[in-house]
């Protein structure tokens, strides 16, 4: 049994006096112990919101979230929030994007840390101020000591999300979330704490989901991924297959569009996908990506399109698309299965 | 001739401290003394990370920011000794795209109010009914429809805003457009389209740019020419081609091995190297050559006294210039990367940082401070 | 390819479900900004309530059934009784036999008055200072703002007392004493709003564009600096009621102490507060709904107007 299963979750938010926007649709996926997940899509795609449904952290008001959330045996939908939050931190941890706008900018370092060591893992005072030494040491912090006593502003961004991912495996989470952990640093920053994150993964053997928009991370970083467009999953595969033999025209077109530094002919004008997220189809009446499509074809309006596996049982290889790249014939809710 | 040349040009912010009677305790060295050669007609790339300089110089060759020292010569002519009044008019000649499409187009300007403003203030010929058409070619050429000439900044989308901010760098048939970050705002999929379309349009109007960017694969993919730029200096620049392929100085190499390739059997196999700690503060930049702190090359000597000037190898490396003492022997590979350990560097002073680059290099402004795993690769 | 079919499917091109853009009218912030404004109840509330104030106001001499001066029910009143709401009298009749309903109608106008003319005088005098400041900046600004400090470092009433007590007890004194208070407020919002949206990518834009700096200044800079001080003039003609209020109930409002002002009610309530506890209560409610009606709106509209909730 996986370490998470996500199962047809789907977040639909509503707004009084507006149409409800179903931000996530039918999503499902699995994470195993010691596998990192790769979540793929631009802004507007339904990543974040799918992280954070996962997570729970989704506001009740105007928020209805379906399916179903296991994590190791317990389902997380249903459970209630005090239940729910000793599982954040302890069970599941949660990197975002901006460290300064997720640590609390007038509290210290070490009290940040502790706070959760002695809440969730139930240390004493004492202990827990050792550890919180270990962890900073752990995440590569030079001097862990003296950066105890220090506030979030007095650290540079990369160090500050080094405190981040110390805070977040302070108790050993079973499950990571990474939302766009590396999006606000530079290159070079961005190198190290890719790395950390790959050797923290390797040896705690917890899980790991990727919420990204950069497919070069997923490459470097991720054993599966999904690529997520206008709240649904259209494919999903192992990370080399996924590369190999992009399937699903928008992830072909998005590895195609995007420049390479080991480009061996930039001279040439990039591939485009056309148009912009916003031009839409709902996906009760066809692929949410038609208007866009090199591919499409008049099946795409037929109502939603069915999932083709294209892989094996053992290795599998879904994409939502009646006209996957490669493919010839039309596919059809009847002819699907291989 | 080159269109623009740029000799030692410097741009420092003071430090102001006091409360009632400011008085300049230092100075913040976002552009320390750079030179600039660009061709009439081709892309000039300026790649780095955020605190580098890299958008305080490209505002400073467009006299946006004061520069504190040197010359930035225009088609022939001196623009800075130029008065505002004369500067006003020769801005036609030089445009520039910026990061955040939103943020640079006034919310609440219509299209045609937005795009027909340069064209008044410029006296561009045809009156009215001139402007209008001029407007709708502009849109035209951008891939914009001219129904929406009435429309306002908020109702497009990002990679349309951007299109629009293109229009307008057009409008006026300008000769150099400075590009700062015009595609990191953009999704991915949007930003092939701009990227494409800046190329186009550089062919059909012969354009030259300035491209300003940290994504190293934008700048290769669009760029004749790429200088790369560390702590407000220029450490290495080179045809594309050969840069991409060789890259010589330590910091280059470094900055190319960290870019992640959307490719997993390349990642799988490429070796990385990872900088240690962080960008030490232009405020109080290291002595010598400003890398040695983080430098996997670093040798006892030269590197911690004197800094490097930036020179052609003529002989290993033709059109390749690199501001590195040992680059030659880093190349011959006589000299071998060794462990670096995250050096102390001293906090930015406190005080009032200029508003400018605040805003566009977050790492200028905040107190710096080293680290990173000691020995981690 | 070339650029036209790059964009095929965005506004105007062959988007078969695209609602955006393509389908709405054009619509400037301002437009945006009233459709929200009109979707919030609190918004609502606050509307219907300033336009009661401003009909009543407008209309007093209509609406109140007496002159608010008339003392013909004096017959009525003995000391410690005084009539209460009546078919005839709908709020009673106060000490000095006077309709107190038509007192609080004329009320209305008073403080409409007051409020306006003080909020007007305040706010052209403060944004002035303020685009001077923001406008030129360096010693300019310098200079401005430490004379409005100032002005901020003495405490509004008593300004305001100090204001009233050297021109004399008169109307105009009540609006020149608020206006004064309300300079600085204005100058400060509105230099503080521009100096940052000087700094904003779209001025830089128009500069390399060689824009000359007056337009710079006048045609993107103020237009965008203005949105909080709408805000801060709808909440300071709130506070403007409440000033002339309590200026008046300090006995510093016009010299004709029968003149119907809501405030000059209160304190002449104060005397008769154990036995006729209403003739106080009526002005304070008057008092309360009008500022409560600008505050809603104020508030209402400031977050119509912030970008945070734009979509």
């Amino acid at each position: 049994m996986s370490l998470l299963e996500v199962r047809d979750l789907s977040v639909t938010f509503t707004r009084s006096g507006q149409q409800p926007v179903r931000a996530v649709d039918g999503v499902s996926f699995d994470v195993a112990a010691g596998q990192s997940v790769g979540i793929v899509g631009e802004s507007g795609s339904g990543k974040s919101v799918t992280s954070l449904a996962v997570m729970g952290l989704l506001p009740s008001r105007g928020v209805s979230v379906g399916g179903t959330v296991t994590l190791d045996g317990n389902e997380l939908t249903s459970m209630d929030q005090r239940a729910l939050r000793d599982v954040r931190g302890r069970d599941v941890a949660m990197i975002f994007q901006d460290p300064m706008t997720s640590l609390n900018p007038v509290v210290t370092i070490g009290r940040q840390l502790t706070e959760v060591l002695i809440r969730h893992a139930g240390l004493a005072k004492g202990e827990a101020k050792a550890e919180a030494e270990q962890l900073l040491r752990r995440v590569g912090i030079p001097d862990p000591v003296r950066r105890l006593g220090e506030y979030p502003h007095q650290l540079s961004g990369g160090m500050r999300q080094r405190v981040m991912i110390a805070i977040a495996i302070a108790c050993r989470p079973k499950l990571l979330i990474a939302d766009e952990p590396t999006t606000a640093l530079d290159v070079t920053i961005q190198a190290q704490i890719l790395d950390l994150l790959r050797t923290l993964v390797a040896e705690s053997g917890c899980g790991m989901i990727m919420i990204t928009h950069d497919l070069g991370v997923v490459a470097g970083l991720c054993d599966d991924v999904h690529v997520m467009y206008s709240g649904r999953i259209v494919e999903s595969a192992g990370t080399k297959d996924l590369f190999a033999r992009p399937s699903h025209p928008y992830t072909d077109g998005l590895l195609q569009s995007i420049p390479r530094i080991d480009d061996d002919d930039p001279d040439n004008l990039l591939h485009t996908i056309p148009g912009s997220a916003r031009d839409t189809v709902p996906w009760d009446r066809g692929c949410a990506f038609q208007p866009r499509c090199e591919r499409a074809v008049a099946e795409c309006l037929s109502g939603p399109p069915p999932v083709a596996e294209l892989g094996t049982p053992i290795v599998p290889h879904p994409v939502r698309c009646v006209r996957p790249v490669g493919e010839d014939v039309i596919l059809h809710e009847g002819n699907v299965a291989r | 001739m080159s269109l623009l040349e740029v000799r030692d040009l410097e741009v420092h912010f003071p430090i102001k401290s006091g409360t009632l009677f400011q008085r300049t305790v230092g100075a913040v060295k976002a552009v320390d003394g750079v030179d600039l050669d660009i061709e009439a007609g081709t892309t000039f790339g300026l790649v780095g990370e955020s605190g580098c300089g890299k958008s305080t110089l490209g505002r400073a060759i467009m006299r946006l920011i004061e520069p504190t020292k040197g010359s930035v010569t225009l088609d022939g002519q001196d623009i800075l000794a130029l008065s505002e009044r004369k500067m006003r008019s020769v801005r036609r000649q030089f445009q520039m795209v910026f990061q955040d499409p939103m943020a640079s187009l006034d919310p609440r300007q219509s299209v045609e109010s937005l795009l027909t403003e340069p064209l008044r203030a410029h006296k561009f010929p045809g009156g009215s009914a001139g402007h209008a058409k001029r407007v709708r070619e502009l849109l035209d050429v951008v891939g914009l429809p001219e129904s929406v000439v009435n429309r306002y900044p908020h109702e497009f989308s990002g990679g349309q805003r951007q299109r629009l901010g293109i229009a307008r760098a057009l409008a006026l048939n300008p000769a150099l457009i400075i590009a700062d970050e015009p595609v990191s705002a953009l999704d991915v999929s949007i930003q092939a389209q701009v990227i494409n379309l800046l190329k186009e349009l550089q062919e059909r109007f012969s354009l030259t740019y300035v491209v300003i960017a940290h994504d190293l694969a934008v700048v290769r993919h669009i760029s004749k020419t790429v200088a790369v730029m560390y702590l407000g200096g220029i450490v290495e620049q080179a045809p594309a081609a050969d840069l991409y392929r060789q890259p010589l100085h330590p910091y280059t190499k470094a900055l190319m091995s960290a870019v992640p390739v959307p490719d997993p059997n390349v990642e799988e196999t490429r070796s990385r190297i990872l900088l240690q700690g962080d960008l030490p503060s232009p405020a109080n930049p290291p002595a010598g050559c400003r890398f040695h702190t983080r430098c996997p090359w670093k040798q006892a000597t030269k590197c911690d006294t004197e800094r490097p000037a930036l020179r052609e190898l003529p002989l290993v490396a033709p059109g390749h210039k690199v501001a590195c003492h040992y680059a030659e022997d880093i190349l011959a590979g006589k000299i071998t990367p060794h462990e670096v350990r995250p050096e102390e560097v001293e906090l930015t002073p406190a005080g009032s940082s200029p508003g400018s680059i605040e805003a566009t290099e977050a790492h200028v402004a905040g107190g710096l401070t080293p680290g990173g795993p000691p020995g981690a690769h | 390819m070339s650029v036209n079919e790059v964009v095929a499917g965005e506004p105007g091109g062959p988007a078969p479900a695209t609602t955006e853009a393509a389908a709405r009218p054009p619509s400037s912030l301002g437009r945006e900004a009233l459709r929200r404004l009109v979707r919030n109840p609190m918004a609502v509330v606050g509307m219907v309530l300033i336009a009661v104030f401003v009909l009543v106001a407008i209309f007093a001499p209509l609406i109140a059934p007496y002159s608010p001066t008339d003392n013909s029910w004096l017959d009525q009143v003995r000391p410690g009784q005084y009539p209460g709401p009546s078919a005839e009298h709908w709020l009673g009749i106060d000490p000095l036999g006077r309709d107190v309903f038509s007192r609080i109608i004329y009320g209305a106008r008073q403080s409409l008055l007051i409020g306006v003319v003080s909020l007007a005088l305040g706010a052209v005098a403060g944004i002035a200072l303020g685009v001077l400041a923001g406008a030129f900046g360096g010693w300019v600004d310098t200079l401005v703002m430490r004379f409005v400090d100032i002005m901020l470092s003495v405490p509004g009433l008593l300004f305001a007392i100090a204001v009233a007590a050297m021109l004399g007890q008169s109307l105009t004194s009540v609006m020149i004493a608020i206006a004064v208070v309300n300079v600085p407020i204005f100058a400060r919002l509105l230099r503080g709003e521009m100096l940052g949206q000087r700094g904003a990518d779209y001025v830089l834009a128009a500069r390399s564009l060689g824009i000359s700096r007056s337009a710079i200044v006048f045609r993107h800079v103020l237009p965008n600096s203005f949105t909080p001080v709408i805000v801060q003039g709808t909440l300071t003609l709130a506070l403007a009621i409440v000033e002339a209020a309590g200026l008046a109930f300090l006995g510093l409002s016009g010299s004709d102490p029968s003149a119907p002002e809501w405030g000059r009610m209160l304190t002449d309530a104060q005397e008769t507060l154990t036995s006729a506890p209403m003739l106080a209560i009526y002005p304070g409610l008057a008092i309360v709904l009008a500022a409560l009606g600008f505050t809603l709106v104020g508030e209402s509209l400031r977050e119509a107007l912030d970008p945070k909730f734009r979509r």
